[in-house]
């Protein structure tokens, strides 16, 4: 059964329809994230679930039951927001507690006690419960404004950049503990970022928006692999996928209706120009050499146009700049006049 | 032409040492990265040097010339901040003309210089616009083109994309070095971002608490890395290590982590027994059936192109592992790990000093070479 369940949502603010038909569902322990750049309504959906907006056409399901009209406080849902937003005057405990002191779900002492602590350890703090959160670090106390959204057991946890304000060593060290945490507690989760690598590493699934609409979801691989349109395609995948237009690959075979070819770094092969192999591929030369940290990425301009494509180098293969080499496209993506996916 | 070269320079603010040592020379036409965490004297050491801060000792040449305590506008430097700065009541033009304006160069030829500043930033469309409308990446290149429009011997950036968003800030790197590339200018390049520094710089110095710790090409300072700081500040993720005891001599090619042989870079020094560390990145462990040192799976992260792994060894240690993306591993799993034995490195867990090995004792020539010839 969905957790969560939105039916044909839309929002407009004045001009700008910044939901639009949207149609998502949630399963119980599941872990969505909403990708898209700023504008695309990531936000707006993550309120609009929450009850912080009501949605001009649609319905919000949570838990089997319509919240449409419902006032947030009545919805079952916590919200994370990108600043860590805790009582500054409260301890860790209190501020753990506090959700669960709420007149709307009284709770016997003993049981909040034991329900913080047990929050408390699956966040690792529970040495810190005493001390003011004031005394924390950053890192400490947005793990403490996680803590106090998972510690009621909402049926739906919304989190919205919640890892956005931390440096990134420490991005890195609590992308895995949410993850962690997430599936230890078997939290359904609605998570917003336009950060990739949050997407990729944390997801069960990844919903995409495009100016409101829903535009692919589906699992890190699935999108990644398999993209519904260049918009996508360009969502995902660092370097950032090459987009080619048709003219400039020469004899290339492609389906009839294509008009772009993507190509991420690491699905271009480089050859030698005077290799045996070399009358087949796509004749190239190398602009310069680009190290990020172990990846060695090569830019190349396409012989008999202007057009520039970065490619992964292998780590044994020496190039240089000023070398003729040939492409291969090994997995090629190739979209339509409108950005849309053609399949060979 | 214009070498800039730092010699013992140091700057202190009251009892607080800003910059303990900094000397190096960035060639004519070089694109050089000063890389640390805030607070390790990079700022600092690029105000002495544009002039905005005055050194408590040492010198500063530029072209051979002593400007140590020329001031700021007799330098002939431009200087582009992390917050653009540009005059919110000025059109695009009028901005990037400023310091012409200043100068008093002629209308006509302020006119010819600015379009072409305009053309090499393809910011052209919008010189007639007001500032305030702008994206910050546009902004970005307005206030880069004010800095350049005055052919300057040298330019100073400090952290110029950090106000900007991650996957833009890639794109601007790729812009900047290009421009670089079509302009040729001794730059001096501030950040924190290890990213922006492989991307862009020709050399790298990596400075913490004052010091230049290490400097280098980026390859150079990622694949040899002189201290456990730099090793563990570059790299995303961050370079593994694990801890062990041992007195290692000369022609050493194997060291002991707990119960299990590892295999490393051959030792080019003798070291006393005392608490080491075994540096490895994540892409060169590898998973193996056959080998002794076992490790837990915690996580995998998929990240399209590969997937990082996270493991805990019996000993406790986290590592992670940068693995393909058809290597099967699930939460739970228990795997062997090989590390490829050439891209070891050892390190001194006290002074956090590198171990001179086959690895990185060629590079260590040439830096002294770098820092004093």
């Amino acid at each position: 059964m969905a957790e969560l369940r939105l039916s044909a949502i839309g929002k407009r603010f004045g001009a700008v329809q910044a939901v639009q038909d949207l149609d998502l569902q949630v399963s119980s322990g599941d872990f969505i994230v909403l990708l898209g750049p700023s504008g695309a309504g990531k936000t707006t959906t993550l309120r609009l679930v929450a009850g912080l907006e009501s949605p001009d056409q649609g319905q919000v399901h949570i838990g089997g039951r319509d919240v449409t009209t419902l006032a947030p406080a009545l919805r079952n849902v916590t919200f994370v927001f990108q600043q860590y937003s805790l009582y500054p005057h409260l301890s860790v405990f209190e501020n753990l507690a506090f959700p669960l002191r709420s007149p709307l779900r009284r709770l016997p002492k003993g049981e909040i006690r034991h329900k913080v602590e047990e929050v408390a350890r699956l966040l690792r703090i529970e040495d810190k419960l005493q001390q003011p959160v004031t005394r924390l670090s950053g890192g400490q106390m947005q793990r403490v404004a996680i803590g106090r959204a998972l510690v009621r057991n909402p049926a739906v946890t919304l989190m919205d950049e919640p890892l956005s304000s931390l440096d990134a060593k420490l991005r890195d060290d609590l992308r895995l503990e949410l993850k962690r945490i997430q599936q230890e507690l078997g939290a359904t989760m609605l998570y917003v970022t336009h950060d990739q690598t949050e997407a990729m590493t944390m997801a069960t699934r990844i919903g995409v928006l495009e100016k409101g609409r829903l535009v692919q979801i589906g699992t890190p691989r699935q999108i990644y692999e398999d993209p519904v349109s260049s918009y996508v395609a360009s969502r995902l995948g660092s370097p950032r996928i090459n987009l080619v237009p048709r003219s400039a690959l020469g004899k290339t075979a492609a389906p009839p209706s294509a008009v772009t070819v993507g190509l991420r770094a690491e699905h271009v092969g480089m050859v030698g120009s005077d290799g045996a192999t070399a009358r087949e591929g796509l004749p190239a030369r190398v602009l310069r050499l680009e190290s990020l940290s172990d990846q060695r990425l090569a830019l190349l301009v396409l012989q008999g146009s202007e057009q520039e494509i970065a490619v992964a180098v292998p780590s044994d293969a020496i190039v240089l700049p000023g070398d003729e080499v040939r492409l291969q496209l090994r997995r090629p993506l190739w979209f339509d006049v409108g950005g849309q996916r053609v399949r060979a | 032409m214009a070498e800039i070269r730092l010699e013992n320079l140091q700057k202190r603010f009251g009892d607080f040492i800003a910059v303990r040592e900094a000397s190096f020379t960035v060639p004519d036409g070089e694109f050089f990265v000063l890389l640390g965490p805030s607070g390790c004297g990079k700022t600092t050491t690029l105000r002495m040097i544009a002039g905005l801060e005055l050194p408590t000792a040492g010198r500063i040449l530029l072209d051979g010339e002593d400007v140590t305590y020329r001031r700021a506008s007799h330098r002939d430097i431009g200087f582009v901040f992390q917050l653009f700065a540009l005059y919110p009541h000025m059109n695009v033009r009028r901005n990037i003309g400023f310091p012409l304006k200043c100068q008093g160069v002629p209308r006509a030829e302020t006119r010819r210089r600015v379009d072409e500043v305009a053309r090499l930033l393809q910011i052209e469309h919008l010189l007639e616009r007001s500032v305030s409308g702008l994206s910050g990446g546009d902004s970005q290149r307005v206030a880069l083109g004010r800095a350049i429009v005055r052919r300057a011997k040298a330019f100073m950036m400090d952290e110029p994309l950090g106000a900007l968003d991650t996957e833009f800030r890639h794109l601007m790197c790729v812009e900047l070095r290009k421009l670089h590339e079509r302009i040729h200018a001794t730059t001096v390049y501030v950040t924190h971002d290890q990213m922006e520094a492989m991307a862009m710089a020709d050399t790298i110095a990596v400075m913490n608490g004052g010091v230049v710790e290490q400097l280098g090409p980026p390859m150079e300072v990622y694949e040899r890395p002189a201290s456990v700081f730099v090793a563990d500040f570059i790299g995303a993720p961050a370079m593994n290590f694990l801890p062990f005891e041992a007195a290692l001599g000369r022609g050493a090619r194997a060291i002991r982590i707990g119960e299990v042989n590892v295999d490393v870079p051959e030792l080019q020094e003798d070291v006393s027994a005392r608490p080491l560390l075994c540096g490895v990145r994540p892409e060169h462990v590898r998973f193996a059936d056959d080998v002794l040192l076992r490790a837990r799976v915690l996580g995998v992260e998929y990240l399209g192109s590969c997937q990082i792994v996270t493991l805990a060894t019996a000993g406790g240690t986290t590592l992670r592992a940068k693995v393909g993306v058809n290597v099967k591993a699930a939460r739970g799993d228990h795997v062997g790990l090989r590390f490829d034995t050439a891209a070891v490195s050892l390190f001194d867990q006290a002074s956090g000093r590198a171990l001179r090995t086959a690895r990185n004792g060629f590079s260590r020539a040439m830096r002294k070479e770098a820092v004093h010839g």
